[in-house]
């Protein structure tokens, strides 16, 4: 999956996981975090959703890289350079 | 094999099993009831419908909020605000001899009634709420710091501590009048900050949709299924064993049932010396069927917390029960907008008839009293029958003194007692708030074994949903 589509699929989980945020206006380097109304929780549901979806594994030493869109899609396209979009 | 077996259908049960099965984990509960809900159930009874338990859900929080319990739990369950049909309370009244404290789900409301009645309490109030605003996680310690004492020493009329720690040991206290600041500053929020609610039909819609929720994401549900003992090899469940016999294996276990309950199904019964012993504190429920609307009578308080003397004493009573206090609460007296939210309880579309149609034409009271599970058990079957009727009648002369008389206008009654709590839902002595003592961190003396539930220290339906979604998330999802 090149970077186009990562980022889609993660703007998929985030709509899943907080269907009332503006995802449209969601800026590319400025974390998440900061733009979101996400908890802790909601992150661990990113990477849960990932796995469960794309059956990528994320040990938790490396869950500071889901920081920003543009962080999540470079740590990820390594990972699912030869998966389809669900 | 399953992935996780949950013992216990209710709240947090449901809850945690809706985590694990949308994250495609082979699921069973076990629920040894004929019913779901446990602690927060429902029954039929002579063509009507009752909630047991709560009477509303707190950390009420107003559509589009991001923040708080509430949000935070329909985000996890991916559940829609709108999917709950929650109506917000009309409001309450914590009512003291002389003094009466409204509230409602706007906290400037509590404010100007505390500048009204205790004027020179007022800022202290503010820094009170301050002080707890952002406490966000519970504490290790179950009894430091104490709540009566970090209030006391903000707030110097006594009266007012009082009054402020009715409703909220009413509806969380596990222990004997006092609880600690970390599960203070949840109620007060959860309570006063937030606020109340209840969808039309009762807590068996917000059941009902955690139930096909969970069956549509493929998890299994075994009713009047219990749980004889726990297998326990090495240091771990090796298998759960049930009352027919038969056996069950799973990689975890989680159970609702309740800390001693389940220290208690497990076979090898080591006495712990830290072993907390179960809750103390129950309640009795009367429940009155008016043939006239509450407000017709002049009642429009959704609950009312009473007392009758400047002292609030919450503890096991020495007698059936203690009528000196309680909760009134009145289900019709909520901001209702439809008749009904348009979808019935089994997904069939309504005929134009309400379902509720008992709670439409009728008006219910319901008065919970501190309780003596001890007294109620000792009495045989027709004492405890006529002691109901007794007690009915002693509740209910006591709550008119707090709210219009409705008596003459009763077509119905119903009461149960902390034995039918402890019969329905096997929590010993029928605590509803479960053990003084909370595992907070939910794990056991054996690997993967962990609990949830009241006795995890969250209680409530919020409290509840909430704990059975993090222990979930904690110990059964990662990794």
């Amino acid at each position: 999956m090149k970077a186009a589509k990562i980022k889609e699929a993660i703007i998929d989980i985030l709509s899943d996981i907080a269907p009332d945020e503006e995802l449209g206006e969601l800026k590319e380097d400025v974390a998440f975090a900061e733009q979101l109304e996400l908890d802790s929780m909601d992150f661990l549901d990113i990477v849960m959703e990932l796995r469960k979806r794309y059956r990528i594994q994320i040990p938790e030493e490396d869950y500071t890289e889901l920081a920003s869109m543009s962080s999540t899609v470079k740590y990820l396209e390594p990972l699912m350079q030869d998966i389809a979009k669900a | 094999m399953y992935d996780t077996i949950i013992i216990g259908a209710g709240m947090s049960g449901l809850a945690a099993g809706i985590r694990l099965a949308h994250f495609d984990q082979k699921v069973c509960i076990l629920e040894r009831h004929s019913a779901i809900g446990g602690l927060n159930s429902f029954y039929r009874q002579g063509g009507r419908n009752y909630d047991v338990g709560l009477h509303a859900i707190t950390n009420f929080t107003p559509k589009g909020t991001r923040r708080g319990p509430l949000a935070r739990l329909l985000r996890q369950l991916r559940f829609a605000w709108d999917e709950l049909s929650l109506a917000p309370q009309l409001g309450s009244e914590v009512a003291f001899p002389g003094v009466r404290l409204k509230f409602s789900n706007d906290f400037e409301l509590f404010e100007s009634e505390v500048e009204r009645h205790f004027p020179r309490q007022s800022d202290n109030l503010r820094r009170l709420v301050a002080k707890l605003v952002d406490y966000e996680q519970l504490g290790q310690g179950d009894t430091e710091p104490s709540a009566r004492q970090v209030i006391g020493d903000l707030i110097d009329d006594p009266l007012l501590v009082e009054m402020i720690l009715c409703p909220l040991l009413f509806y969380s206290g596990a222990r004997e009048h006092d609880m600690n600041f970390d599960q203070f500053s949840m109620m007060f929020r959860s309570i006063f900050l937030e606020g109340l609610a209840r969808p039309f039909s009762g807590v068996r819609l917000i059941l009902k949709k955690m139930l096909r929720r969970f069956k549509e994401l493929g998890g299994e549900l075994r009713l009047r299924t219990g749980v004889e003992r726990i297998h326990v090899k090495a240091g771990a469940v090796e298998k759960v064993v049930l009352e027919d016999g038969s056996e069950l294996a799973a990689r975890h276990v989680l159970s609702s049932a309740g800390w001693p309950e389940t220290m208690r199904m497990c076979d090898d019964a080591r006495l712990l010396d830290d072993e907390p012993s179960s809750g103390r504190l129950s309640f009795t429920e009367s429940i009155s069927v008016l043939d006239a609307q509450p407000q017709a009578l002049g009642h429009d308080r959704t609950i009312v917390f009473f007392n009758d003397s400047e002292d609030f004493r919450y503890r096991k009573p020495e007698e059936l029960a203690d009528v000196r206090s309680g909760v009134v609460c009145s289900p019709n007296n909520f901001l209702y907008d439809e008749p009904f939210d348009g979808e019935s309880l089994d997904g069939k579309p309504l005929d134009g008839k309400p379902l509720d149609g008992k709670l439409l034409d009728e008006g219910i009271i319901r008065i919970t009293t501190l309780a003596n599970y001890d007294r109620w058990a000792a009495l045989d079957e027709e004492s405890y029958r006529l002691a109901k009727l007794r007690w009915y009648d002693r509740v209910v002369d006591s709550a008119v003194r707090f709210v219009p008389d409705f008596r003459s206008t009763v077509i119905e009654t119903d009461m149960f007692t902390p034995t039918t709590i402890r019969r329905y839902t096997g929590h010993h002595n029928g605590a509803v708030y479960g053990s003084a003592k909370k595992r907070y961190d939910g794990k056991t003396h054996l690997e993967n074994l962990y609990i949830c539930g009241t006795d995890q220290g969250l209680v409530g339906i919020i409290g509840s949903i909430v704990s059975g979604i993090g222990i979930a998330n904690k110990y059964l999802l990662k990794g």
